[in-house]
């Protein structure tokens, strides 16, 4: 089950990673882009937990960096830490909740951005804090919110969630 | 988790520090060319859509474009002939300098260069404004010139500026002499109009021929002295006729001076004025 799961998700994150590098990667409406891929490794995060969450994030920002030439590793470091972070926030509070997507894509989409900011500048190459952070940060954090729900919707339908005794070792709430 | 991450930092510090020739570019280069072809498939179902939507955004943001390029058009023809025009004064001016410090400047007489402020030729009239007048030393009837020849004499004087009667003026005459045969004459504006002249006054039994110099007489008799100095350049020849009724030869003279894009000016004042 679980490695069937793990090939759906190879599969999604292999196509989102496509559609992101040819397609969205020169959408730019108002300084923002939309990433497709983020989204996707939130929704795969939430309905599969923070292994699932991290892995993907692995797999999604190596193919990122490789379509892009980019420093081999650097979005695979965000991305992994950000896919388990979300894993863990659905295994316990998010669990169930309708915002939690939402809240999940937004918290995601500013950490990404500063993550990649920070990397960029140890790496010592050329980037533009005001840029990334003040012009299209908002933006591109509108675009992601408005792909939150179509793509948490189809994710869903790729990966069911997962029924409550299924989750033997997540945190169960009270109340 | 800790083992990706640490695996991420691997590969970023290999990536960096590798040359592009090493094994990791290598596997790099070699999975970008694998994903290419998704790519472009991905590019070719999409292109019809991502028309569509450049469309769209083209609509959106052609009027403001337009306006915005029509501005800096009109910004960018201002400063072409604000620098054209500049450009065009400077080598007047420089040429005036020229011809101020070459031999063929009367000795007798100082140069006051000026600008010309209102080209106000009409159909009656063929006169300028200038920017010297009796401040600068410019007095009435004073000779005015360019590098090129004889332009004019002053009419009028304010302080400041000065009214330049223009040689294609029909009121103009300027005595003057064939540079080749020393036949004397007349130089007046041409009944046909333009910027042609006719060198009048030339007995039939003297030579005058085509492409002779025009230059000004200057004094041939010191109780009648002539306002132009010697030897001032007023055109060349271009034709020369005769017939049985008329006395005097039919000779044009195309002037020097081009009277159609005079930007500066130099007025000459005599020495003696002080």
């Amino acid at each position: 089950m679980i490695a069937l799961d793990g090939l759906k998700a190879a599969i999604l994150l292999f196509v989102v990673a496509i559609l992101q590098v040819s397609l969205l990667s020169s959408v730019d409406v108002y300084g923002g882009m939309p990433n497709l891929l983020l989204v996707t490794i939130v929704a795969v995060a939430l309905l599969r937990g923070s292994v699932f969450g991290a892995a993907g994030g692995f797999f999604g920002g190596l193919l990122l960096d490789t379509a892009n030439l980019e420093t081999l590793g650097l979005t695979s470091l965000v991305l992994t830490v950000g896919g388990y972070w979300i894993g863990r926030y659905g295994e316990t509070t998010g669990r169930d909740r309708t915002h939690a997507p939402f809240v999940s894509v937004a918290v995601v989409t500013v950490l990404y951005a500063v993550g990649v900011l920070f990397l960029h500048f140890l790496l010592g190459d050329p980037v533009s804090a005001r840029r990334i952070l003040l012009e299209s940060l908002v933006p591109s954090i509108a675009f992601n919110l408005i792909l939150t729900a179509p793509v948490y919707w189809m994710v869903t339908k790729l990966l069911p969630p997962l029924d409550w005794r299924e989750r033997a070792g997540e945190v169960r709430l009270l109340g | 988790m800790v083992g990706l991450v640490v695996l991420s930092l691997a590969l970023i510090t290999v990536s960096f520090r590798e040359t592009s020739g090493g094994p990791l570019h290598g596997a790099q280069n070699v999975g970008a060319a694998v994903m290419k072809p998704f790519e472009v498939a991905a590019n070719r179902v999409a292109r019809p859509f991502r028309d569509v939507y450049n469309w769209f955004e083209g609509l959106t943001t052609a009027r403001s474009e337009n306006q915005k390029l029509k501005k800096e058009l009109r910004q960018l023809r201002q400063e072409y002939a604000t620098a054209q025009s500049a450009e065009n004064e400077n080598a007047q001016l420089q040429s005036l300098l020229d011809y101020e410090r070459g031999p063929s400047f009367p000795t007798d007489f100082n140069a006051v260069n000026a600008s010309v402020l209102v080209h106000g030729a009409t159909d009656i009239e063929q006169q300028i404004t200038v920017s010297a007048g009796s401040h600068q030393g410019v007095r009435v009837n004073d000779p005015v010139v360019t590098s090129d020849g004889l332009v004019g004499k002053v009419a009028r004087v304010a302080p400041n500026v000065a009214r330049v009667t223009l040689l294609i003026d029909p009121t103009s005459a300027v005595a003057a002499v064939d540079l080749k045969s020393k036949a004397y004459g007349l130089v007046q504006h041409g009944a046909g109009g333009g910027d042609q002249l006719v060198f009048g006054r030339v007995p039939k039994d003297r030579i005058v021929r085509t492409g002779d110099f025009v230059v000004t007489a200057g004094t041939q008799l010191a109780a009648l002295p002539d306002i132009y100095p010697k030897g001032i350049l007023i055109g060349r020849v271009t034709s020369v006729d005769q017939n049985d009724v008329d006395i005097f030869k039919q000779i044009q003279v195309d002037p020097f001076a081009d009277f159609s894009s005079l930007d500066s000016v130099a007025i000459l004042v005599p020495r003696s004025r002080g």
